[in-house]
């Protein structure tokens, strides 16, 4: 018997798309619906943050790290400060560790309701997107009465902080936390365990632990493969080993560990821990200088150093090298949602044409981390 | 967990010449140098070895060691006759948590280094990116072309040193 | 609302010049491509969410430029890039608007020093009508930036484009 032969289909996919999280392009190769091939084309937002690097000095480029993960900027400024401080040798005082933490912690929530939120709008669902920004707005809030600023922040400097607390940061932040488990309950019920959602994201780009390692996945992409691998507690840096708690892995709840259900659900496994690491941090947070150990001049000794956090989205990592001078010789990042979007066509083989939203919604990309 | 020197001395037994020696770095770290050919073969053996296991490939960083002879041109620009480029590797093993740093040193005008692309998957987009960037060929990769720049950008790769940018681009003017 | 002045207090008619009931409803309806190029994007999005409703000035994102009325430039426009953002521009149907929302696609930003990959300005390629400040710009930044965008339709003649 014979087999009724069709033509393959090339199908392109942004750079103007609404669910492709920005400048994204897709070369979907398809017979019929089904997905031969995702051949991702990026670079519609290289914006030369390395270049950039090489030419200011070490308190410079702050504000550039800022715009490098847009969705996560005080993150990406925790990590960069880590690093020059690892090379300097200086020791910050514990108020800037603690505040440093709280903003870091507020950042993920932030960061992961976005991801949740466009999520759910990728898949259909326009509800969850509206809840997750009221509360959003809250933390932006919160961000910018202490730095005056909602999105790019500029405020953990090397060595310290640009501003101490604002006087009612504290009482707003305790408020915030009861109300924003709230929201975690009432997006559970209107998303995560909603039926057509789980349909359309369970057992969907499943993403097997070795193939994962082997792509060099981090963050919530791995911990969903079924590895407990935090660098909060594998790799410490700052203050975490202060503080209690738990690190959420993929368990296929709806389907098979590691599909697009358990990616998604570990964001807001996640949240709920940096809930619990800030009601602990928020009654610890000492009194002290937060301006005491900033250096007068940044000149960190010739050699390269690897500094890396756990950002967002995954392993942020810092590869300086420094001959000497006030400026880096070399910055080179270790971007997660670059190496994330070199799987995307590993995870979409075999799938339909709706099922790549989906799972590129899941991996949570941000297209400035990715071309840089 | 063995420490990068134990490692270091299980490579230099196994690979002998192929191996050249620690690389220095003043700073915390350490990095075992290795010749650019036999780089996909020490990967294999690093990642299968029973002992070893460096199942994950953290970053892979090209860089350009400014070390040639500055040459300054006529109109004030300046380029590099000669000098090196290099790639440095970090690698680390999930099950059994020790972490090296490989290096390799290309000349310029041959910057030729076999690929790791199929040891380490997610080397193929960062091999891509330091073609893109610094201009260093991986033999038998996959898929080596441009990933960051436009396919057609042909004014060199931008993270050189003595890199100059082109003043037009397509018809747009690129310069402020 | 100059146009509802004229009416008439009993009955449904409406007089009205053409070209103000034509700018009238222009402006109240201007259909946005839903289209976002980096941070400034998010801030769009922002403005489009709960908190500060773009809907309510008739914005709402249009995943097709074919059907769309104003785009919004929001972000650094690079090289490659560029080129796409021109063609976008050329498929929206007249009578179109362009508002640059933020330093980026103002002038290039803090990138206009190093940035070998980033283009200098939107303006470089396509018509600009309204630039917005800012990096990024806040969401008031944006409605305010809407609003003189459409105080300029609301002075078009058919004869001429207006100056504000």
């Amino acid at each position: 018997m014979s087999v009724l032969k069709t033509e393959e289909m090339i199908l392109n996919m942004g750079p103007q798309h609404p669910s492709t999280h920005g400048v994204l392009r897709l070369e979907l190769e398809l017979d019929g619906e089904l997905i031969i091939d995702v051949k991702p084309h990026v670079g519609y937002l290289h914006r030369c943050f390395e270049k950039h690097c090489e030419a200011l000095t070490y308190p410079q480029i702050v504000p550039y790290v800022d715009r490098m993960d847009y969705l996560a900027a005080m993150y990406n400024e925790f990590g960069y400060a880590v690093t020059v401080e690892r090379m300097l040798g200086i020791q910050v005082p514990e108020r800037v560790e603690y505040i440093r933490v709280i903003m870091g912690e507020f950042q993920r929530i932030a960061s992961h309701l976005v991801a949740v939120g466009t999520y759910g709008l990728d898949i259909g669902a326009f509800t969850p997107f509206l809840y997750c920004f009221r509360d959003r707005e809250r933390i932006l809030s919160l961000f910018e009465m202490t730095c005056g600023a909602r999105l790019l922040y500029n405020y953990i400097w090397v060595g310290g902080l640009s501003h101490d607390l604002h006087p009612d940061f504290l009482r707003l932040a305790k408020e915030f936390l009861p109300d924003f488990k709230n929201t975690l309950s009432e997006l559970n019920n209107l998303l995560s365990y909603n039926k057509i959602f789980t349909e359309r994201t369970a057992n969907v780009g499943v993403l097997p632990l070795d193939t994962a390692i082997n792509y060099g996945v981090t963050g919530p992409n791995l911990r969903a493969s079924g590895l407990k691998w935090d660098l909060r507690k594998d790799d410490p840096y700052s203050i975490y080993d202060k503080f209690d708690f738990d690190i959420p892995v993929g368990q296929g709840w709806y389907g098979t560990v590691g599909d697009c259900w358990d990616r998604y659900y570990l964001r807001v496994l996640e949240m709920e821990q940096s809930v619990k690491i800030l009601e602990q941090a928020l009654v610890q947070i000492p009194d002290g200088n937060i301006s005491e150990a900033i250096p007068k001049r940044i000149k960190p000794p010739e050699g390269q150093i690897y500094t890396r956090v756990e950002n967002p989205r995954g392993e942020l990592g810092y590869f300086i090298v420094s001959k000497g001078g006030l400026q880096p010789h070399r910055v080179k990042v270790h971007a997660p949602s670059f190496i994330h979007l070199g799987l995307l066509g590993e995870l979409c083989k075999g799938h339909f044409v709706a099922d790549v939203i989906a799972i590129l919604g899941s991996i949570d990309i941000v297209l400035g981390e990715v071309d840089r | 967990m063995k420490t990068p020197q134990e490692i270091f001395e299980i490579l230099k037994q196994k690979f002998g010449e192929s191996v050249i020696g620690f690389a220095d770095n003043k700073l915390l770290e350490f990095a075992i140098e290795i010749a650019p050919l036999a780089i996909a073969e020490v990967g294999y053996f690093l990642r299968d070895d029973s002992e070893l296991l460096f199942d994950n490939l953290i970053l892979l960083s090209a860089l350009d060691d400014m070390t040639g002879k500055k040459v300054t041109e006529e109109d004030g620009s300046f380029r590099f006759e000669g000098g090196t480029l290099s790639v440095i590797y970090h690698i680390e093993s999930t099950s059994s948590r020790h972490k090296i740093v490989l290096k390799v040193v290309v000349p310029k005008e041959n910057a030729e280094i076999e690929s790791v692309a199929y040891v380490w998957n997610h080397a193929n987009w960062e091999e891509r990116e330091a073609f893109d960037m610094i201009g260093i060929k991986f033999l038998n990769h996959p898929n080596m072309i441009r990933i960051l720049m436009p396919y057609n950008w042909d004014a060199g790769y931008p993270l050189r040193k003595d890199y100059k940018n082109p003043e037009f681009y397509e018809g747009m003017k690129v310069p402020y | 609302m100059g146009l509802l002045d004229k009416q008439f207090s009993d009955d449904n008619i409406i007089l009205a010049k053409t070209e103000d009931l034509m700018n009238w409803a222009r402006l109240s309806s201007l259909w946005q491509v839903g289209f976002g190029l980096a941070c400034c994007a998010i801030e769009m999005m922002a403005t489009s969410a709960s908190h500060w409703d773009f809907d309510r000035f008739g914005v709402i994102p249009r995943p097709s430029p074919r059907q769309s009325d104003i785009i919004i430039i929001s972000g650094t426009v690079t090289l490659k890039m560029a080129i796409r953002v021109k063609r976008l521009y050329e498929q929206i149907p007249d009578p179109k608007y362009v508002i640059s929302m933020g330093s980026c696609s103002n002038c290039g930003g803090p990138y206009w020093e190093h940035g070998y990959h980033v283009l200098k300005g939107v303006d470089r390629v396509i018509p600009v009508d309204v630039y917005v400040p800012g990096c990024p710009p806040r969401p008031e930044a944006l409605l305010e930036g809407l609003l003189k965008l459409q105080e300029k339709i609301r002075n078009e003649t058919m004869v001429r484009k207006a100056v504000v």
